[in-house]
């Protein structure tokens, strides 16, 4: 009672504001409602169009105002210097000028850029095909075994973990104290120097730090590989299996010949999902680090241009490449679905 | 009284977590030429308390990137104004302020008054065109109280937009007096002493390191190795050569500053003279500066460059003193003749053209405000380049020290250079550079690097 007293004496313009936005709501409800009842006075043929074009209309019209404007303006973005986004926005002296491919020129000659196509090649490499190798395995090792549903809650259990929540954990296990007699708190350094080894620092070095960041997105990544095959696998006829055994197909004849080509379609799913998700990945090199050792990523980079170092145009130009990067991934996963179809 | 803080607190939440929503749909401002030049406002808002029938019910909002707990003597030190003239100060701490800040400019959604802790993003927001000039109330407190130096540092093109606030000391290095007696060292007073000190605390104790250091702090981790590179030049180079170099009339990587880089090298990263209590001079990179100078307790490091707000990162119960546990000393300059200071600040900037926020920019310009701040900060940690500031009104005797050095009519003040570069620089390459720097990297590529990706335009 005493907060909400609090809040209501705070601002009473905020109360408007509250007021404005719920009418807004309401408002844009209402105009739904009265194009979705105006469409359905259509019969027939010409009705049935312009009811798909009411339904369909306005799902258009929000990804044109959404996606692809915004996504125009930052293409044109990368053509231009500036320090804001908004090429109109400032004062004269600052407004950004057509600079050409400049930003792209960029791309390869500011020192530190090329390692981030470098390290980003290696995490959409390594993260897809281990996160879906493993989960494949686990899915296969613990299919109709005793306590499958509590073994398979263990490996989805990070992916219930934020990112950033995932990568702190994870940065008490690499923690490294350079201190030549200090004790290790970090799980894997007191567990090197137990076995009587060198510590070693996991997030401190390039190229290494790369990998053990690539380490926490595989063992988030794992638990989703795991589930969506481990559900595909369950859902290959008893009938194919039996047959196959009855043919004598054994062991690892079984996963290549019959499981893997059975559960194939969701394999490619589950692979590039993983991959895209990947490319798009963010918060784990900007929480571990920020990527100042060495070990920042497209994603990462692309924050960083664009809000902390005010370059907005290379900022713009990295998003186009990382749009780029995920096209094809897309592509082959939309031509792969429908030959499924 | 406790319940009208929290309800104030609630307040300041709820708006901001309005302004959040609002910033998402808010309409993106025409943009255009902004302020047109009509010189400053002449209107004398000095007797800002004799105003109160005129501000009485008005209320003005800052954001800050001064957040808890450092925010309550902030917003303590307001009192005297809030009492005298009615208007409600609004305060929003972001740690996120720097990154922000030209957003909220971009969507239309700026805050009164900012304080702005570098010369660049000040330029930066002068550039938006929605910065006010400041007032010629305010550009009288600056000349009289402030001086030349500081009077730059808040201007763009030659026009005061904005004056200081707080202020900071970075060359300093700390130490531990009762180690220093033990081992009757004295604090050196010119560069070749510090060197032949260094050399001795190596040769005497195989068991510490005569420096310690650490260059980590998150996402501008780097920050602390810009600090040394930016004090030695001031040393070695001058200030002249120092102001060119920051405003890139000569490269960075000009001879100048590679022997300046050499002699920062000559300490940092020679494994005998560091990083004592961590390891070898490749820690550094990976210490965070809340750590760096820990070891002094340890009796594993003798002395660390940091500057003064360092002092409230001790442990509770450390005495800050000259005859205490640690104290700092003044980072030499080549020889007793000059004496460069390098430091930091803050900026009042002012976007809404009314009469309450400008005679609220007046009693922060003003050594009313100083001293109530210098009272209102109980715990230390905190002086002004004000020279109306009253020495004794600190609280801490590192604080004293400080404002001592920067109100010395001798010692020659310079911003902390990597505040004032294009961020590509001084928020970008400058600190990745550094961090490869003392992770292995030579000098010459560092320097190259960092004038590589100075921006063309």
């Amino acid at each position: 009672m005493f907060v909400t007293s609090a809040v209501v004496t705070a601002a009473g313009d905020t109360v408007s504001r509250i007021g404005t936005m719920f009418l807004g709501l309401a408002v844009f409800g209402a105009v739904f409602i009265g194009i979705l009842l105006l469409a359905s006075l259509f019969k027939g043929r010409v009705g049935e169009k312009v009811q798909a074009a009411a339904f369909v209309g306005p799902t258009i019209f929000f990804i044109a105002i959404a996606l692809i404007y915004p996504a125009i303006l930052t293409i044109r973005r990368a053509f231009y210097s500036g320090k804001f986004f908004d090429l109109n926005f400032g004062t004269p002296r600052t407004r950004g000028k057509f600079v050409g491919f400049d930003n792209f020129q960029a791309l390869w000659t500011t020192p530190g850029l090329p390692e981030v196509f470098r390290n980003t090649a290696f995490w959409v490499v390594l993260v897809p095909f281990f996160a879906t190798g493993l989960g494949l395995l686990y899915a296969i090792l613990i299919d109709r075994a005793r306590g499958e549903a509590a073994a398979k809650a263990l490996i989805f259990l990070p992916m219930a973990i934020s990112m950033v929540g995932a990568t702190l954990i994870w940065k008490f296990v690499y923690f490294y104290n350079g201190s030549p007699d200090a004790t290790q708190v970090g799980l894997l350094n007191a567990i090197i120097t137990k076995l009587g080894m060198q510590p070693i620092d996991f997030i401190g070095n390039p190229p290494g730090n790369t990998f053990a960041l690539i380490a926490i997105m595989v063992w988030i990544q794992a638990g989703f590989a795991m589930t969506v095959l481990s559900a595909a696998i369950k859902a290959i006829p008893d009938e194919i299996i039996e047959a196959a055994k009855l043919d004598g197909v054994k062991g690892l004849q079984m996963f290549r010949y019959v499981t893997l080509p059975s559960i194939r379609s969701s394999v490619i799913v589950v692979l590039t999902t993983i991959a895209i998700a990947t490319l798009k990945a963010f918060d784990i090199v900007q929480a571990s680090s920020g990527g100042k050792f060495g070990d920042s990523i497209l994603a990462n980079e692309f924050y960083n241009r664009s809000f902390v170092t005010q370059q907005p145009g290379l900022g713009a130009a990295i998003a186009i490449v990382i749009f780029l990067l995920v096209s094809p991934i897309i592509v082959f996963n939309v031509i792969q679905l429908r030959k499924d179809a | 009284m406790a319940l009208i803080t929290t309800r104030k607190v609630l307040a300041v939440a709820g708006v901001a977590a309005l302004s959040l929503t609002t910033a998402a749909c808010g309409s993106s401002s025409d943009g255009g030429g902004g302020s047109e030049s009509t010189g400053p406002d002449t209107t004398d808002y000095s007797d800002w308390c004799g105003m109160k029938s005129e501000l009485q019910g008005k209320s003005v909002s800052i954001y800050t990137s001064i957040v808890t707990p450092e925010d309550a003597s902030h917003k303590a030190s307001y009192k005297e104004f809030e009492d005298c003239t009615g208007v409600k100060i609004n305060y929003e701490g972001d740690k996120d302020f720097e990154k922000n800040l030209p957003q909220r400019a971009q969507s239309g959604n700026l805050p009164d008054i900012a304080f702005i802790p570098q010369p660049g993003l000040l330029q930066t927001m002068v550039d938006t065109g929605l910065a006010i000039p400041a007032s010629e109330t305010v550009g009288k407190e600056v000349d009289e109280y402030f001086g030349e130096d500081w009077r730059k540092y808040g201007s763009v093109d030659d026009e005061l937009y904005a004056a200081p606030l707080g202020a900071n000391v970075k060359s300093y290095v700390w130490y531990s007096p009762k180690m220093f007696k033990d081992k009757g060292y004295e604090v050196p007073t010119t560069w070749d002493d510090l060197m032949s000190l260094t050399e001795k605390i190596a040769a005497d104790d195989p068991g510490a390191k005569p420096w310690c250091a650490g260059f980590g702090s998150g996402t501008a981790t780097g920050w602390p190795g810009t600090d040394w590179l930016e004090d030695v030049l001031l040393r070695t180079a001058g200030p002249d050569v120092y102001d060119q170099w920051v405003d890139h009339s000569i490269p960075f990587n000009d001879p100048k500053v590679s022997e300046a880089l050499g002699k920062v090298a000559a300490i940092l990263k020679d494994p005998k003279y560091t990083n004592g209590g961590f390891g070898d001079p490749s820690t550094i990179a990976t210490t965070q500066f809340q750590d760096g100078g820990q070891p002094i307790l340890k009796n594993k490091c003798y002395m660390h460059r940091q500057a003064s707000f360092y002092a409230s990162n001790w442990p509770e119960g450390t005495k800050v003193a000259e005859d205490g546990d640690v104290w700092a000393f003044y980072l030499p300059s080549v020889d007793e003749s000059s004496k460069p200071v390098l430091g930091g600040g803050e900026f009042v900037a002012t976007f809404r053209d009314a009469p309450e926020v400008k005679a609220f920019a007046a009693f922060l310009a003003s050594p009313d405000w100083a001293n109530a701040k210098a009272k209102a900060t109980k715990g230390g940690g905190w002086v002004s380049a004000n020279k109306g500031l009253e020495v004794k009104n600190l609280v801490s005797p590192i604080d004293q020290q400080s404002a001592e050095i920067l109100q010395d009519p001798k010692a020659v003040f310079r911003f902390d250079g990597s505040d004032m570069m294009p961020s590509a620089v001084g928020a970008g390459t400058f600190w990745t550079q550094m961090t490869n720097w003392v992770k292995g990297q030579d000098d010459k590529t560092t320097l190259d690097n960092i004038e590589q990706s100075w921006p063309q335009n």
